[in-house]
């Protein structure tokens, strides 16, 4: 596919410009090679899935997208510019907002806090403005406390706005989680195992959630997931790892008949 | 009622000032200990350190004079003017976040991930840093230090209250200056409680203390953090130090209130401002009631000195978190 194109998928998303290309990416950790030259690009509008098994390397190249981890190799494009090493809050500012696989909220804040630390990038009034909480930061709370109860409302939570969200269930918790990366209005939302550990009934709600935040906000989304069910019926595109290598690249149709993913899914037999 | 029993009401006020003093020295703890998971040893010695710089700048002091004087020969020792009180605190400010700069850079910034007890280790190391640096800038000498607090006794109150307990009372005694630190702790909590709760950097603050790796994925840049913080607790070992050292002169034990802040810590938790106040508070009443009440009568009093820690023990047997601490819970 040239890199300018564009197209308009079956259910009638436009499908932009690549935003986000890894160019030969390597990562190692000393002498262990996480991912072993990986190049594949995110485009405009798209929810864009990376599949592989455990330990094929899915969540060190998101840390490496979000500036966790710097690879040794390869080159990150972010907007058709070549992005040098940055902090991951540096990163945030650019955005591109996540969530983990391992839910990381702030654990002794009530939801609402929660999600309103997703609009810090927003926030620009000084600190003395803050401390006497006159003119642009009394502003500016009040403006961006609207934007938070938006994806409060889209998030079906409205009813543990004031909870701490240790004391959430998980499920909610994950979806708390998914509300702060939204409040920030990403260009880039990644997600790490959104469904992990949720039951039917929960991973419908949130492959939902998913597929209104990418259809109504026209959000690019690159998520990991392993529900391979999920995967085929949400992305566009799907990368598929396998000990740190691309086995597989494309739509999940091709995906679906790819043999090397097949091989490394259901193993291959050995003779 | 007896004039024992005003007495007693008498030691429970002036408690309950001892305890706000102490509160102003564990709430710089608190406030580093939050965002960062740093016990901070030194914050007894910024205490001392912020108090010295006051009062070098208030009496016109040129710093490192010593050094000066011994280096090249020469016999210098003051500029000649007097800052005022105001001024002079403005200044010490601006010197105590230069200092929470520093320490950012220089210290906390390489030992990022640390265990605990690394950083802590750090902040011992910090702390007898700065207190041969405050003698070095400032000179070892005990110095007064008068910001225009009015001190003694409360004339207005002692005399008004001393119908209320017959022939043998003669009113309450309460210090002038007990009584401002009271107002001006009291106001400081205030303000610190409105900012971490409802401001951005309040927030961002409240959100580094929780998680590290979530609060960059927001867009949190931790060294500002660090230096917001330890810029703060300067300020409130600032605050300490003035009413400490207009209490009891501007000397080296200034930095040893900082031990009286541990049972305060065990008492409120280590996380909670409102803890340290309260936790504060229990420490100074508890310790003047206790002498009054028991120590005197009963076991020849300097009950004071162990009385605290005490206490702190019987929270670590049947309350290890503290009063207001977070609850400590593992999940299975």
């Amino acid at each position: 596919m040239n890199a300018v194109d564009s197209y308009v998928t079956a259910d009638g998303r436009t499908i932009g410009a690549p935003v986000m290309e890894m160019k030969n990416i390597t990562l190692r950790f000393g002498g262990v090679t996480a991912i072993k030259d990986i190049s594949f690009d995110i485009r405009e509008g798209e929810v864009r899935a990376i599949i592989g098994p455990n330990g094929a390397g899915k969540s060190s190249m998101l840390n490496v997208i979000n500036g966790f981890y710097h690879p040794q190799e390869g080159e990150v494009w972010f907007h058709g510019k070549r992005r040098h090493a940055m902090k991951p809050h540096q990163i945030a500012k650019q955005g591109i907002a996540r969530t983990f696989q391992n839910i990381a909220l702030f654990k002794g804040m009530s939801t609402l806090d929660n999600i309103m630390t997703g609009r810090l990038t927003h926030m620009k009034s000084g600190i003395f403005s803050q401390m006497a909480w006159w003119g642009s930061a009394q502003a500016e709370e009040v403006a961006n406390r609207e934007v938070v109860e938006k994806v409060i409302d889209f998030l079906e939570i409205q009813a543990i706005r004031k909870t701490p969200v240790g004391r959430l269930p998980y499920g909610f918790q994950k979806r708390v989680e998914l509300g702060r990366a939204l409040a920030a209005e990403p260009k880039l939302l990644l997600l790490d195992e959104p469904m992990a550990g949720m039951n039917v009934e929960e991973k419908e709600d949130m492959s939902r959630f998913i597929l209104d935040v990418n259809d109504e906000f026209g959000t690019t989304i690159a998520l990991i997931e392993h529900d391979m069910g999920v995967v085929m019926d949400i992305a566009d595109r799907i990368v598929v790892m396998d000990y740190g290598k691309k086995i597989g690249d494309g739509t999940p149709d091709e995906i679906r008949n790819n043999q090397d993913v097949i091989d490394a899914y259901l193993g291959v037999a050995h003779e | 009622m007896s004039a024992n029993f005003y007495y007693g009401i008498e030691v429970f006020l002036n408690g309950m000032m001892a305890g706000v003093l102490y509160s102003l020295v564990a709430l710089g703890f608190v406030l580093i200990f939050k965002a960062s998971g740093i016990f901070n040893y030194a914050q007894g010695v910024m205490a001392l350190f912020a108090a010295l710089t006051l009062v070098g700048f208030q009496n016109g002091q040129i710093p490192f004079s010593n050094l000066i004087n011994a280096v090249f020969g020469t016999n210098i020792h003051y500029f000649g003017w007097n800052m005022p009180a105001f001024l002079a605190i403005i200044c010490t400010l601006v010197v105590m976040i230069i200092f929470a700069y520093l320490v950012e850079k220089y210290v906390l910034k390489h030992l990022v991930n640390q265990e605990p007890i690394i950083l802590f280790m750090a902040t011992i190391g910090l702390a007898y840093f700065m207190e041969g640096f405050g003698d070095l800038m400032w000179g070892a000498d005990i110095k007064k230090l008068d910001v225009g607090l009015p001190q003694g006794g409360n004339i207005w109150l002692e005399e008004n209250t001393a119908f209320l307990g017959g022939p043998d009372f003669y009113g309450f005694y309460l210090d002038n200056l007990d009584m401002w630190a009271t107002v001006f702790a009291g106001l400081l909590v205030v303000s610190l409680v409105l900012f971490s709760q409802y401001t951005k950097t309040g927030r961002a603050l409240r959100a580094v203390a929780d998680d590290h790796q979530a609060a960059l994925s927001v867009g949190i840049s931790l060294r500002t953090i660090w230096v917001i913080v330890w810029s703060i607790a300067g300020f409130v070992a600032l605050v300490a130090g003035i009413m400490w050292g207009s209490k009891s002169g501007v000397q080296f034990s200034l930095s040893l209130i900082a031990l009286k802040a541990l049972p305060v810590l065990m008492l409120g938790g280590f996380t909670s401002i409102p803890g340290a106040i309260v936790g504060g508070l229990i420490i100074g009443v508890g310790e003047k009631m206790f002498e009054f009440l028991i120590g005197v009568p009963f076991l020849g009093g300097a009950t004071e000195n162990w009385f605290a820690y005490m206490l702190a023990l019987l929270f670590l047997v049947f309350r290890p978190q503290g009063l207001f601490g977070e609850k400590i819970i593992e999940r299975v």
